[in-house]
């Protein structure tokens, strides 16, 4: 259970904190008042019997995460996720803001859609940005009121789940949110070549007799998108890059253009398609877990910059809608709470890249595309604060699921890197 | 019996497993021969057809097998049942499970299905057949007929034409001949070939005519005009012309070689009548050892040790 305090007080002791933002790490403390930032220091005391102590000794202190594509569901399928449980779950994997796509029943697609996200999170323990829809219903067809919806609180727009099929809509839809200089996100899978596959297409699928989704379905897309939104001077943020080919896209645009960006899912980091043999529908999601190959080069990408951040595209299904064949099986997986145990141990522990480069992956490299202040440590911010243990091994198992929904392939894997402590909007969370 | 509990695929099916199923079903094969031709060896057993699937021959092969066993069986098919949108698989057959059989049979669209009801029954569960993944019993079947023909499995070239890429009857073929030593080419039109099937460990070609030439036996698939192959294939005539086991394509040949078919056919398209009602065609060999190989893998999955044969 994650257990909440609201003191006025907190003051975290020897923790070894690194600031993302500043890019400073050093073995100090942080002395929280009143929910905001009142020092950060090497060392910090005080004769206060009130204020609430914290021994970070052995932890590391730093910004709280910050996930930029989550499905909670909302409203439409409340069985799945609400807001309210998706922000638990948030805080659970040490997230104190994330953007949830807009692809509910109905879809966010106007105005006051995102003023109803925007209100009914108010109350939450994490910040809640909504992402707008690009089209009226997601259907590709007319573009949605960008302006209002952005004055509202929209943070990007995306028809997520749904690819923007029709090219020319897509050059309009990057052309007109220019005006709002906020990111577009398309799904990008070309939905003729994916011919309804539900797991990548290769050696794997062909054993097992299910229909595949060739690579190429993501790769020609994220060219059309990379193409477009460099010609157009465009801001495009790709999510949950999966194949090697859009990798290697995405490097050639971005030399040219400074306005791409790309996330990659930790999910598409941990598995590849010869972990599906057993038809296991947990580890059914668009795009699909890719082959080894691309597996090894989203690896790289995430390690040398190619790839900005890491979003965990958290997308809870019912029992019912995952305890079937393969072929009926819901797309998508929870990934929130094991996200930093995922990460760590694929990207840390096993690839040798630095603590410190993740931390940006999950802190000020999404804020950044979002347009998000990013100095979190500074005296005065609103105290956004996540603590873990980077060695700490575990299992994931359902007892560290918070989502209404438990559709993870992770249960039952080791981790390693465990979040401690959470502080997040005035409250202290022990988890 | 056998290492096995259930026979979900042949792809990970132990090799010797699968070599005593073939074997013990020349000893079912006599006795289907003999005036009794029945056998109590499954008397106390209860089986389930469970057919979500359309099929008549391969669902009254393994009726028969089950009668000549003298099993008790129920017959379930998607037809006559519940099963409509919203009851999911588990529900389905848990019913039936809280009727305590011994072994369900399981046909159904969609890959993974006959693995997943392992999941929901304690019985062994026997794979009829599950979307485009595998269909076991079809492949062991074959591999009875050719060893009944050849003597030997071992070395034999088969050639395999049609629709790779979408035929379960195909992919069990290739797993099971490649475990026991046979060499393997598949061919048909690109559009049905999946791009990797060279992993298989199996050659790949368009051109029929190379495959006939080099092979012993060629098992020619089904191609299924009402369903997907129209968008995959021009024309049934140029299918024909380039794919078919035509009498003039056949006939050219400077050997004997043997010709199969799982059945049901589309004479005139994947084989010309003259070929499939030939001397040197097969074909209802392998429905009778159709029945004779379902008798082995139900005896040996479901039998009791004590009980010979
Ligand atoms: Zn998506």
């Amino acid at each position: 259970m994650i257990n909440k305090k609201q003191p006025k007080k907190v003051l975290l002791k020897r923790g070894r904190i690194i600031d993302p933002f500043s890019k400073k790490t050093f073995i100090g403390d942080i002395l929280i008042e009143n929910g905001k930032i009142a020092s950060i220091k090497k060392n910090i005391s005080s004769k206060d019997k009130n204020i609430f102590r914290i021994d970070c000794k052995g932890l590391v202190v730093t910004h709280g995460f910050c996930d930029i594509h989550v499905h909670f569901r909302e409203p439409g399928r409340e069985d799945k996720e609400t807001l309210e449980s998706g922000s638990i779950a948030a805080l659970a994997g040490g997230f104190t803001q994330v953007c949830t796509m807009p692809n509910t029943n109905p879809p966010i697609d106007s105005p006051e859609h995102v003023y109803y996200i925007k209100s009914k999170s108010n109350t939450l323990p994490i910040d809640i940005f909504p992402i707008g829809a690009v089209s009226l219903g997601q259907k590709g067809e007319e573009l949605t009121e960008m302006l209002i919806m952005k004055d509202n609180g929209a943070i990007a727009f995306s028809d997520d789940g749904i690819p923007i099929q029709n090219a020319q809509f897509m050059a309009l839809a990057l052309k007109y949110s220019k005006m709002t200089n906020l990111p577009i996100i398309n799904h990008a899978e070309d939905i003729y070549l994916r011919n309804e596959g539900v797991m990548n297409a290769g050696p794997n699928s062909n054993n097992l007799g299910l229909k595949g989704n060739p690579s190429l379905a993501e790769s020609i897309m994220v060219y059309r998108d990379l193409a477009l939104a460099s010609s157009l001077g465009a801001r495009l943020h790709i999510p949950h890059i999966s194949t090697k080919d859009s990798v290697g896209l995405v490097k050639l645009f971005k030399s040219k253009n400074k306005l791409i960006t790309a996330e990659v899912s930790p999910h598409h980091l941990y598995f590849c398609d010869d972990d599906i043999v057993d038809f296991n529908t947990n580890l059914k999601v668009g795009p699909p877990i890719r082959s080894k190959s691309d597996r090894k080069k989203l690896i790289e990408g995430i390690k040398s910059g190619i790839i900005d951040c890491i979003a965990t595209d958290h997308a809870p299904h019912t029992i019912e809608d995952k305890e079937t064949t393969f072929n009926d099986a819901e797309f998508g997986m929870i990934g929130l709470e094991s996200c930093f145990g995922v990460v760590n141990k694929v990207l840390v522990k096993d690839n040798g890249m630095s603590l410190k480069s993740l931390i940006e992956k999950l802190t000020v490299n999404p804020r950044k595309i979002m347009n998000i202040n990013r100095d979190l440590f500074a005296v005065g911010e609103k105290a956004q604060i996540t603590i873990f243990d980077p060695n700490e091994k575990w299992k994931f198992s359902e007892k560290n699921i918070y989502s209404k929904s438990s559709n993870s392939p992770f249960i039952g894997h080791d981790l390693v890197g465990k979040v401690k402590y959470v502080f997040s909007k005035d409250s202290f969370f022990t988890l | 019996m056998l290492k096995s509990k259930h026979l979900i695929g042949l792809e990970n099916f132990p090799i010797s497993d699968l070599n005593k199923i073939i074997d013990t079903s020349f000893k079912f094969k006599e006795i289907l021969n003999t005036p009794e031709r029945k056998i109590g060896l499954l008397k106390d057993k209860t089986l389930v057809n469970m057919f979500f699937e359309n099929s008549t021959r391969t669902k009254i092969s393994f009726t028969l097998a089950e009668k000549r066993l003298g099993a008790d069986s129920i017959n379930f098919s998607a037809s006559t049942s519940s099963v409509k949108k919203g009851e999911t698989l588990k529900d389905t057959v848990q019913n039936i499970e809280s009727m305590q059989i011994d072994g369900a049979i399981i046909r159904h669209s969609h890959p993974g299905s006959a693995l997943k009801l392992t999941e929901y029954i304690d019985g062994s569960v026997i794979n009829a057949g599950d979307g485009s993944h595998e269909h076991p019993t079809q492949a062991i079947l074959d591999m009875v007929t050719l060893k009944e023909k050849f003597g030997k499995i071992k070395n034999l070239k088969i050639g395999i034409i049609g629709d790779i890429l979408n035929s379960r009857v195909a992919r069990s073929n290739i797993f099971g001949l490649r475990k026991l030593g046979a060499e393997v080419v598949v061919c048909g039109p690109s559009t049905l070939l999946p791009n990797d099937v060279s992993r298989l460990g199996v050659n790949v070609t368009n051109n029929v005519d190379e495959v006939l030439n080099w092979c012993d036996a060629v098992i020619a698939l089904r191609i299924q005009l009402e369903r997907m192959h129209l968008g995959r294939i021009p024309s049934k005539r140029e299918y024909h012309n380039f794919f078919g086991l035509t009498y003039e394509r056949i006939n050219k040949l400077k050997k004997d070689i043997t010709i199969m078919h799982p059945g049901p056919m589309n004479r005139g398209v994947e084989i010309d009548s003259k070929i499939a009602d030939s001397e040197n065609a097969v074909i209802l060999d392998q429905v009778l050892n159709g029945v004779a190989s379902r008798m082995a893998i139900l005896y040996l999955l479901l039998g009791d040790k004590s009980s010979q044969i």
